[in-house]
């Protein structure tokens, strides 16, 4: 044991990387239930190691790993302190919940021959997402980002077998997504020109004495757009719905609950550990930049949501509006309002996850989406149904769900800053996920179900058990709120402190 | 002023290539076009990489004994890995833009759009009726 604790910080990346390619070998002989086995342990090993990463540096200190024990900052090395391995055990959570739904909805939605390979950059994704937030070397976040965007746009296009427009949707999100790869890059070219390093701790110090540097500005600004576009911030949003619409939804759940929080977690690191509200172009972004976009990314979000008619487009468009919720917290730049992006990151991946699965649920059922062929569907199938309408629910941000929590602290932060017609603009917004959650509601339960829907049966029990998992969870952490608000407190005062 | 532009005229080519770059991409409505274009854009990191690392009157970075200056090896180092990703970038697009073809009959983005907005009206007047 003494041999792999000290290890566990590259383990959480090194085994789903290896296990990558010997996932593939599984194609000799068409094992395919066996793949499927196979990187469902996988996640529940990363879930393990995440859980006792977390558990050692909330109760113990941050840990600094050097790889191939070349000391920081000459060698990359891998930290973990309170903010990313909460982000870890999301990621590595979400996954190891959606696995045991993806078996049936994969092998509905996807080609026999092609479900080995669908998992092998299943595992992909999931090493580059884990690499992501726990390196602390600022190229190597610009690697991983790369390793898990390439095969989350192969996964996308994956759902061409129920529409052809996941094709053009995942080529859509390759060009923007590497345009903003790209973009983070220079930023990181621009720095390192300055500064002569890459360690992400080491480029905070050094970054110091050089806060009126023109290349540092443009650098700064280069690495907020391209995470900005990865996280698909508002006027930056135009790859998400379709990307998310069309992709299996297995694909669906796991990248709405996850990738776009690994995005924000490092625009996060760099607003505050790289550089700082002390610095006077940060806080000009905040004002001036994230805050407005926030707002409007919130309505925007929401009322075109309304709109929509498939469903799981409906649901993107609302996570551009939650997303919207994230990027306020962090431009308000106070503890509560950090906190609010903190949890919401959390507990957007619960309810969304919660959401998305229930839509796979009916996907495997009905085989479309669209809010049309939902008629009467609470009556035949009432517990994934009863999940979408509970998860929606906290999506509204109801007392006594995890939405509320989040929204809680976010117009606690607005009131810190003096901004009340904000958090007016807040309830407002919430205001209008109640109307698209209710023409869901509507549809199901009120209107007469037609010949079609009358033969359709519950979905099994093996895509009904995570889904409300998913559920429990999103009123568990409604109600205790000691772990999350704990981390979360104790990440925006290291943030602001400074740290 | 006149110095100060020819002096850095590196980093004007690198300029120049990488807006070149990002305008195919934004302009252009042939998917292989765009697909060119992000090629570009990447290059011109790539060189903006390579030319930072460069230290006047270095060598190579090649360990000969004698003491004397040299170029920064480590942009070149990260840059191997970025060129990696560039490739594999292209090859995945070119392969999509290979099923778009096959499944839609074009490459053309304007005559995608077109057809799938058929579909998108097609697929609301099916899920209401």
């Amino acid at each position: 044991m003494n041999l792999i604790v000290p290890h566990l910080p590259v383990l959480q990346v090194a085994i789903p990387l290896i296990a990558a390619p010997i996932c593939v070998l599984f194609t000799f002989g068409g094992h395919r239930k066996l793949a499927w086995l196979f990187t469902l342990s996988i996640s529940w090993i990363c879930l393990l190691i995440a859980g006792a990463l977390l558990s050692r540096v909330v109760l113990e200190t941050d840990i600094s790993y050097a790889i191939g024990s070349w000391p920081p900052p000459f060698g990359i090395e891998y930290r973990v302190d309170p903010i990313n391995a909460f982000v870890l055990l999301i990621i590595s959570g979400v996954s190891a919940i959606a696995l045991p739904f993806a078996r049936l909805s994969v092998e509905k939605e996807i080609e026999s021959d092609r479900h080995v390979l669908f998992y092998t950059c299943y595992l992909l994704c999931l090493t580059g997402l884990l690499g992501v937030t726990i390196t602390g070397d600022a190229f190597n976040i610009f690697v991983f980002l790369e390793i898990s965007s390439l095969s989350t746009y192969v996964l996308i296009a994956t759902g061409v077998r129920q529409d052809r427009r996941a094709l053009t949707a995942a080529y859509n999100y390759l060009i923007l997504g590497t345009i903003g790869a790209t973009f983070f890059v220079i930023g990181i070219g621009l720095l390192y020109m300055v500064t002569g390093t890459l360690n992400i701790a080491d480029l905070a110090e050094r970054l110091k004495p050089l806060s009126d540097n023109r290349v540092v500005h443009a650098g700064f600004a280069f690495i907020i757009i391209g995470t900005c576009l990865k996280l698909a911030l508002f006027p930056m949003h135009a790859w998400l719905p379709n990307a998310y619409t069309y992709a299996p939804s297995l694909v669906t759940v796991f990248l709405a609950a996850t990738s776009t929080k690994v995005s924000v977690y490092v625009l996060l690191r760099f607003l505050f550990t790289v550089f700082g509200p002390t610095y006077d172009f940060v806080n000009l972004t905040f004002e001036f930049v994230l805050l407005p976009l926030a707002i409007v990314a919130m309505f925007a979000g929401s009322v075109t949501a309304i709109f929509q008619t498939n469903v799981k487009r409906l649901f993107a468009y609302s996570s551009v509006a939650q997303l919207g919720y994230m990027m306020l917290g962090v431009s308000l730049c106070n503890i509560p309002g950090l906190m609010a992006t903190i949890l919401h990151i959390f507990n957007h991946a619960l309810m969304k996850g919660a959401l998305f699965m229930a839509l796979g649920c009916v996907v495997y059922r009905l085989g479309a989406i669209s809010l049309g062929s939902m008629k009467g569907l609470g009556r035949r199938m009432p517990w994934t149904m009863g999940a979408l309408t509970l998860a929606g629910l906290s999506l509204i941000g109801v007392p006594g769900t995890v939405g509320f929590i989040s929204k809680w602290h976010l117009i606690l932060g607005t009131l810190e800053s003096g901004y009340w017609p904000i958090a007016i603009l807040i309830v407002g917004s919430s205001l209008l996920a109640v109307i698209y959650i209710w023409n869901i509601v509507e549809v199901a339960y009120l209107e007469k179900e037609t010949s079609r829907e009358q033969t359709l049966k519950e979905v099994p029990m093996t895509m009904l058990a995570p889904l409300w998992v998913l559920v429990i969870l999103n009123f568990y952490f409604g109600i205790d709120t000691d772990l999350t608000t704990r981390v979360a407190r104790n990440v925006a005062a290291t943030f602001l402190g400074g740290g | 002023m006149i110095e100060a532009l020819i002096s850095h005229y590196n980093y004007w080519l690198i300029i120049i290539l990488m807006m070149l770059g990002l305008y195919v991409v934004v302009s252009r409505g042939n998917l292989v076009k765009k697909i060119v274009g992000l090629n570009i854009f990447q290059t011109s990191v790539f060189l903006l990489y390579i030319s930072l690392s460069k230290v006047s009157g270095g060598t190579a970075p090649i360990l000969t004994g004698k003491p004397e200056s040299f170029s920064n090896p480590l942009p070149h180092v990260l840059i191997l890995t970025a060129i990696v990703v560039g490739i594999s970038t292209t090859a995945l697009g070119l392969a999509l833009v290979v099923r778009i073809r096959e499944s839609y009959g074009t490459i053309e983005e304007d005559d995608i759009l077109i057809a799938e907005r058929s579909q998108d009206v097609s697929e609301r007047n099916g899920g209401s009726a």
